[in-house]
């Protein structure tokens, strides 16, 4: 008995949780007047929510490209189809590795340091302290770092599948020696505009905005002690993990399920 | 100064407030006045809420039932707009100083101009210098919060509430962990500040010698309820053993040295469930 009335609890608590959280969403989506008043809010945010994510989105999407082209160049090499290695490392890149791969950097990048700054101005009373001289918290903290993210995790996307491809062009092309224009061109001829490019960057537009909405929440809901801030950003890396792999299954199924 | 002569002109009322934590009760029917003019103490015993007491008549706090009202509006009945509008017209200081930590002293003070007035940047600067030098901090406009020692940091705190120009502040514990020095200095500032702005000020604080030696009024409140209020001189003369045990600091008394337990005897003895 007393199992199943924890189960409710839980059960109730989600819900709660998940109300509490789509309540906060329509705040700071009415919060976007106010920055577009104000882009320097915005732009100090891209700084630190983009631009500092750069550099290991770079250097992952780099090494990612190099290990598939290795990987790939074995493979096809037996059927004597190295000429396709540029086909493969794209769309493999295109279509999964690059939103998947960024997102869940950006979580562990970004969306930690979100929550726990938010998380951090809770509990130092500083989102008291601006609600108290009539600023509201949401439109002022929250809405920046919100639309930040939204729009930062596509454009990192698109960076690390560039240099992603270009990675695989250094290891297959220059160092195990596929022919330069079989590489591009073969990539050119298969990688379809709409069907890859586009639905990778509408994964990525997915992913952005519920990894951002959860950091921004986690850090917003945080109990405002030291232990409530960390477990919160833990929460936020944790589930905005399960949430990417679980969004990236079900996005997939959609757009390449019916081939 | 008699109750009736203060109480005349109220800013703030409470009526039968109350308000819980899950399934603790923190209010029971609270009701107090808060005197236009003056500086109001509302002393008592750590965890009796009354930090949750400024947060309610702050409205970011909902009460579960019970009204304030603050210069004749209801806050119950107030939009969220409204209430907005209102608290522009309140400051709070809090324990901490809640400064933003990601910009310097002078763009804390400057803050809430920037967000809520026009001001042309030469005018702006002057009115945050003015707020820093009343509070002896112009100085220190340069450094960032992270700088600043507790009671400074609360001094650029109190800076930035008077920088619009309030009707009320409140003071959440202003004078906890200070040293003699900064204690003094917030003592005097505070007072100096309400008399000089023609303001409003309450304080929060369990801080008997030194709230007492600034406040025109007192409320101290124990387990919900309003014990007993009146002016310093009256309270200092109460008759409740309670009151005077608090007011004077005396260890034991109505509220015991002791957290209740099963007695002592036994509890050595292990006799209690579990232990034999």
């Amino acid at each position: 008995m007393e199992k199943i009335r924890a189960l409710g609890r839980s059960g109730i608590h989600s819900l709660e949780r998940l109300g509490r959280g789509s309540i906060f969403l329509m705040r700071i989506f009415g919060g976007f007047w106010s920055i577009l008043k104000r882009p320097r809010l915005l732009i100090a945010q891209f700084y630190s929510v983009g631009v500092l994510s750069l550099l290991i989105i770079l250097v992952s999407g780099l090494f990612v490209g190099m290990v598939l082209a290795l990987q790939g160049y074995n493979m096809l090499a037996d059927f004597g189809a190295e000429e396709s290695l540029g086909v493969a490392v794209a769309l493999s890149i295109v279509r999964e590795l690059g939103p998947v791969v960024t997102a869940l950097l950006f979580a562990g990048r970004a969306g930690s340091a979100l929550s726990a700054e938010i998380g951090l101005m809770k509990a130092t009373e500083q989102l008291s302290g601006l609600e108290m001289m009539a600023v509201d918290p949401i439109h002022r903290i929250i809405a920046p770092r919100f639309f930040a993210g939204l729009i930062s995790l596509p454009l990192l996307t698109a960076m690390f599948s560039a240099i992603g491809i270009y990675g695989g062009y250094l290891i297959g092309v220059e160092l195990l020696g596929v022919d330069a224009g079989a590489y591009w061109s073969q990539m050119q001829a298969k990688v379809d505009w709409y069907d890859d490019v586009i639905n990778g960057v509408l994964k990525s537009i997915v992913f952005g905005f519920v990894v951002t909405w959860i950091a921004v929440f986690e850090g917003y809901d945080a109990i405002p002690t030291s232990e409530g801030v960390s477990r919160a950003t833990t929460r936020t890396v944790v589930h905005s993990a399960l949430a990417i792999l679980a969004l990236d299954f079900m996005l997939t199924a959609l757009m390449f399920g019916d081939v | 100064m008699t109750d009736s002569a203060i109480l005349n002109d109220v800013l703030v009322s409470v009526r039968d407030l109350h308000f819980s934590r899950g399934s603790r009760k923190i209010f029971n029917g609270i009701n107090l006045e808060i005197p236009r003019g003056k500086i109001t103490a509302i002393m008592g015993p750590s965890g009796t809420g009354k930090t949750t007491l400024l947060k309610v008549i702050g409205g970011q706090l909902r009460p579960d039932s019970g009204t304030v009202v603050i210069d004749g509006q209801d806050l119950g009945k107030l939009s969220r707009s409204g209430l907005y509008e209102l608290r522009k017209r309140m400051g709070m200081l809090f324990q901490s100083g809640a400064l933003l930590t990601d910009i310097d002293v002078f763009e804390n003070v400057a803050f809430p101009v920037r967000e809520h007035t026009d001001l042309p940047e030469a005018l702006l600067r002057d009115l945050v210098l003015m707020k820093l030098q009343a509070v002896g901090l112009r100085g220190a406009r340069d450094l960032n919060p992270g700088e600043l020692s507790g009671g400074m940091a609360r001094r650029v705190a109190l800076a930035r509430a008077i920088a619009l120009d309030p009707m009320m502040i409140m003071f959440d514990e202003p004078f906890t962990g200070q040293d003699p020095i900064s204690m003094g200095v917030l003592v005097d500032l505070i007072k100096r500040i309400n008399d000089a702005l023609g303001l409003t000020s309450i304080i929060v604080s369990h801080d008997v010698k030194e709230t007492i030696s600034i406040a025109d009024y007192l409320y101290i409140i124990s387990e919900g309820k309003v014990v007993e209020h009146g002016t310093p001189e009256a309270l200092g003369h109460s008759g409740s053993e309670w009151t005077r045990q608090f007011l004077d600091g005396l260890p034991d008394g109505p509220v015991p040295f002791h957290y209740p337990a099963v007695s002592y005897q036994e509890d050595l003895l292990g006799k209690q469930k579990g232990v034999a």
